[in-house]
């Protein structure tokens, strides 16, 4: 069902960015985005975690209103809550002192609609979703899978114009989601469905590619529209198909070829060449070192090269927690992308047969080489007098360039990299950073 | 596919044959309605100032006195209610609003509420000319201004932390103003709304106590009820009196907690959201009767229509939205009319109390009231310092002790919410008997109410450590001491930082009603703030009054910014399990 021009446009997302207030300035979150739905079609938002897909579908929900930028329905500019919309989230959302029924009645109740035909509205929406006999059940008595079955009762229960849907299944077992997913395809292509239009969010490549017929690639940080793929199969979709395939590594192609590029762009006005100089606008990727180890290891022991969709299938890793990893990867230079395969360097087969100490050690030059953070921080330890510097202070700077949350993050990240190489401690009692020489960090010394 | 088909409740599946309950429970509404149309009767009688209503201390009347009392008390209670809803929902839907709500509620907690009992009698009864209605709102007024504050603050911190997710599903679901407070509002702060009701309500008793029976400007009134008989039975000097009375308190106390408290508590279970039940739920065997009759349902059936109606008329106000986009000039025209209105409201009332004061009293009192303030700060802190040294170590070790814990903590309940004034007799008569003076005792009257809370706050913390750190500690061998300062104090400082400021504030209060007391004809008086401010309430020295209860205000409040909240934000940053 390829969307035609001539179909209605139900949202028109224009120009739409949105920012927060840091401490240190704003935190870019959406930038430029611009997108519509039209009657009929399945839109999947596909990104990794910081590229702001939930920010953006709450813009479309009109829970929360874009810092630039506007939403519209059917062509009307949202000031609130968007009336043709309803959603399922990730987390259910259901009242626990409210039954089944109370929950998928609720929405009904607000609209005023008589008791009678609510029941009977309610009861059928329970049907369709394959609720029968839990009516009267309470949210806490049910499996996380029958949770967002009313879930997605409640939602299509108002019938409304645009299905949105907030990573509906992350929260569920692996084989639990499957059956919801592939249930929700039947009932769309049976027509037991009767919202034919859906925005989803997800971070899962093939849920994206099984459920959509358009995929939005969001970029991370700022978030903004990075490709925009049709997917032509026609549903259900078989996963092991080649095109399939092909689509699934076409969209990993996609999401890794982004470079740590220096975020110029979303700098504090003040901040200035000075601090970009100083590498805290490059972000460390997340990666523990664990990670990064048992990663360089799977690649080695696979021969040294392996496609990203199989590492995420074998791991059961969603793209959020492998990417990170990835990054810290190629960053390093560990590794390097081909095509949509990981390839090993020379580097990281030194680094995987290496001993634990020797690994350390090598870890460390490669950190303060190339990840620019964990260099700063070594560097100013040097230079201090005392060989400490105050944590506080680095995540003061840090906040010029992002979230609190994710200023904190950077920081947790280089204190776990500047650990493992033994390049300085933290000693979280005094909140110091310090050299491995400071006379406080002698490791293993209780102060009792 | 079935139109209407039927959904299979509970009630339906199974149905009891024995209707014991519903006997039961049609028993209990009827004496219900028939105590309370009892109790009300008298409420209204007509008021004669010249020769006030006279307490019988015949204790044959003390069923019909407590009865009464406990009409104030849940009158109280229902008006702290309707308060909490009104004033904290306005807290957190409106901004602007907020600003203003919750630094009043904070300072309004830390007042010494019984200061203002002069002001409140004569307020009310100029409000009711003639009735002892008067009397009685203001003795209501008196108990509900010891509950209000706290359970609105509770309210509040429920609804602005209610989760995202849920508040995303109410707006978006475009549930109207009426529907969204029932329906997830009320329903998600239950359960905090509940356990603080119950608390406070227990601490009501001694506002009862202290409200039902006042001298303001010379004239004495007092209330049919508990606490009027027992100043009567004081005044008399008939300590056998006094310990029927202390016999019905107790058993009011004990039955309000099976019959209400009890009950409600466990039935706002259902509120809890989470995913599995806590494994010791509160069980209520009253909860269980109910639930075993049908009256309760049909009641729901009945009253069903009534909500429909009230849905429908609050349809007009709107869905619980607010626009995401307001234009800057109309928000920026908007705050200045509000930092006005308020800033001129408060710029006259300090105005208006300047004048009062420097025109009667003289601003000079302000010297004398901050001295005897720093006498009485010296008892808050020697009750304080003896409450930790004492309850805390019994508190640890009745809370690590599951079995003596769930003995204990009912009797602790007891006699934290006992008004201590009702054991005042009792010990003022050991003090005059043993020649003790008053600014030594003082002391020990306003520990008597006060210092439960340290130890009731200390039980809870000790008995939430959890059980696999206490086994660490063992299987590492450390010593006791050390076992104290790495685990045990860490771990209930928390709780113990929010039973020491509800302490503080409970003494604050009771050093009003501790510092001056009369026995048997005689009356002593101990230095001290609380003791200026009851001689100025009897006396109807307004200026007085006014005088302390701002200088013991700016002492409660100073105390708990410089010295309680510093050791929360430590206790909450450091040592949260």
């Amino acid at each position: 069902m390829n969307p035609t021009e001539t179909l209605t446009e139900l949202i028109s997302v224009r120009g739409v960015s949105k920012s927060f207030a840091t401490e240190g300035g704003e935190k870019n979150v959406l930038d430029d985005v611009s997108f519509s739905i039209r009657e009929g079609e399945i839109v999947a938002l596909l990104g990794r975690s910081g590229s702001g897909k939930s920010t953006l579908l709450r813009c479309v929900a009109g829970l929360i209103a874009p810092s630039e930028g506007e939403v519209a329905y059917r062509g009307k500019r949202l000031n609130g809550a968007n009336p043709g919309t309803a959603l399922v989230f990730q987390s259910f959302a259901l009242l626990p002192w409210l039954t089944v029924i109370e929950n998928v009645e609720l929405g009904l109740e607000a609209k005023g609609v008589k008791t009678a035909e609510r029941r009977e509205r309610a009861l059928r929406a329970i049907d369709i979703i394959g609720l029968d006999g839990f009516e009267s059940a309470y949210p806490k008595e049910l499996s996380g899978g029958m949770r967002q079955r009313v879930g997605f009762a409640r939602a299509i229960v108002v019938e409304p114009d645009v299905l949105l849907m907030d990573e509906p299944f992350s929260a569920l077992d692996v084989l639990t989601s499957e059956n919801l997913r592939s249930e929700l395809v039947r009932m769309w292509a049976d027509g037991s469905m009767p919202t034919r239009t859906a925005l989803i969010v997800t971070h899962n490549i093939e849920e994206a590619i099984q459920l959509a017929d358009r995929v939005l690639v969001l970029d991370s940080n700022p978030g903004r529209i990075k490709a925009e793929l049709s997917v032509p199969m026609p549903k259900p979709r078989d996963r092991r198909s080649p095109e399939f395939e092909a689509l699934v590594d076409e969209v990993y192609g996609i999401l890794t070829g982004q470079k740590a590029e220096p975020r110029r762009e979303t700098l504090a006005a003040t901040a200035g060449d000075a601090a970009a100089a100083s590498g805290l606008d490059v972000p460390l990727p997340t990666a523990s070192t664990g990670a990064l180890g048992g990663l360089v290891g799977l690649l080695a022991a696979r021969g040294g090269t392996e496609g990203l969709a199989e590492i995420a299938d074998d791991l059961r890793y969603e793209i959020d927690d492998l990417l990170p990893v990835v990054d810290a990867a190629l960053l390093l230079k560990l590794a390097r992308p081909h095509g949509p395969d990981l390839r090993i360097t020379e580097q990281g087969r030194r680094y995987a047969a290496a001993d634990p100490l020797r690994a350390k050690e090598q870890f460390a030059t490669l950190a303060v080489e190339a990840a620019p953070l964990v260099r700063r921080i070594v560097r100013e330890l040097r230079h201090s007098d005392s060989g400490a510097i105050r944590a506080d202070d680095v995540l003061a700077e840090l906040k010029a360039f992002y979230g609190d949350d994710d200023a904190e993050q950077q920081l947790d990240t280089a204190i776990d990299w500047g650990r493992y190489g033994e390049l300085f401690e933290f000693d979280a009692d005094s909140d110091r950073l310090l050299l491995p020489t400071h006379p406080d960090a002698a490791a293993g010394v209780p102060s009792a | 596919m079935p139109l209407l088909r039927q959904v299979p409740g509970a009630g339906v599946l199974r149905r009891p044959r024995l209707r014991w309950a519903d006997i039961l429970v049609a028993a209990a509404i009827v004496v219900v309605l028939y105590l309370v149309a009892r109790a009300s009767a008298g409420a209204t009688a007509p008021l004669n100032l010249e020769a006030p209503q006279a307490i019988s201390t015949d204790p044959a009347n003390l069923p019909y006195y407590a009865l009464r009392s406990l009409l104030r008390m849940f009158a109280a209670l229902a008006a702290s209610v309707v308060f909490t809803f009104v004033v904290a929902t306005a807290a957190a839907r409106l901004p602007r609003a907020e600003k203003i709500i919750l630094p009043a509620l904070d300072i309004l907690q830390s007042v010494p509420i019984l200061g203002f009992l002069s002001v409140t009698v004569t307020g009310f009864i100029a409000l009711f000319p003639g009735s002892t209605l008067g009397l009685e709102a203001a003795s209501v007024f008196a108990i509900f201004t010891s509950q209000a504050w706290n359970m609105a603050f509770s309210f509040h911190s429920s609804l602005v932390s209610q989760p995202d997710d849920l508040d995303e599903a109410a707006r978006l679901m475009r549930l109207t103003k009426w529907e969204r407070f029932w329906k997830l509002d009320v329903p998600s702060g239950m359960i905090p709304l509940v356990w603080n009701g119950m608390m406070s309500f227990g601490g009501g008793w001694f506002f009862l106590a202290a409200s039902e029976a006042v001298t303001v400007g010379n004239t004495s009134f007092s209330l049919p009820g508990v606490g009027a008989y027992v100043a009567a039975a004081v005044g008399a000097g008939e300590l056998d009196h006094v310990g029927y009375a202390i016999l019905t308190m107790a058993i009011m106390v004990l039955g309000v907690n099976f019959l209400f408290w009890r009950p409600l508590v466990a039935w706002a279970e259902r509120f809890r959201n989470e995913d599995t039940a806590a494994a010791d739920r509160p069980r209520s065997v009253v909860l269980g009767i109910l639930s075993r009759s049908s009256i309760p349902r049909g009641f729901g059936r009945a009253i069903a229509p009534v909500n429909r109606v009230f849905d429908a008329a609050t349809r007009p106000f709107g869905i619980a939205e607010h626009p995401l986009h307001v234009p800057a000039l109309r928000r920026r025209a908007g705050d200045v009319a509000v930092v006005v209105v308020v800033a001129a409201a408060i710029t006259y009332g300090a105005y208006w109390a300047y004048v009062f004061i420097d025109s009667t009293a003289g601003l000079g009192s302000f010297g004398e009231a901050f001295l005897h303030g720093l006498i009485t700060l010296l008892r808050v802190v020697v009750i304080i310092v003896l409450a930790t040294i004492v309850w805390v170590p019994i508190g640890v070790w009745i809370g690590m002790n599951p079995r003596i814990s769930r003995l204990a903590q009912p009797v602790v309940q007891l006699l934290a919410s006992f008004p201590a004034n009702f054991l005042f007799p009792f010990v003022i008569a050991f003090f005059v008997a043993a020649h003790i003076p008053l600014d030594i005792g003082g002391i020990v009257l306003m520990a008597l109410g006060s210092q439960w809370y340290i130890l009731f706050n200390v039980i809870a913390g000790a008995s939430a450590i959890p059980t696999d750190l206490r086994q660490a500690m063992e299987s590492f061998g450390l010593g006791r001491w050390q076992r104290w300062r790495r685990l045990i104090l860490p771990g209930v400082f928390p709780s113990y930082v929010t039973g020491g400021i509800t302490a503080a504030g409970g003494a604050w209060n009771a050093a009003i009603v501790a510092e001056v007391v009369s026995y048997n004809h005689q009356t002593l008086t101990a230095t001290g703030l609380g003791a200026d401010i009851a001689q100025a309430t009897s006396s109807g020295d307004m200026a007085h009054v006014l005088v302390g209860v701002l200088v013991m205000s700016v002492f409660v409040v100073g105390i708990n910014r410089l010295f309680w909240r510093r050791l929360y934000r430590i206790a909450e940053t450091r040592f949260a399990l």
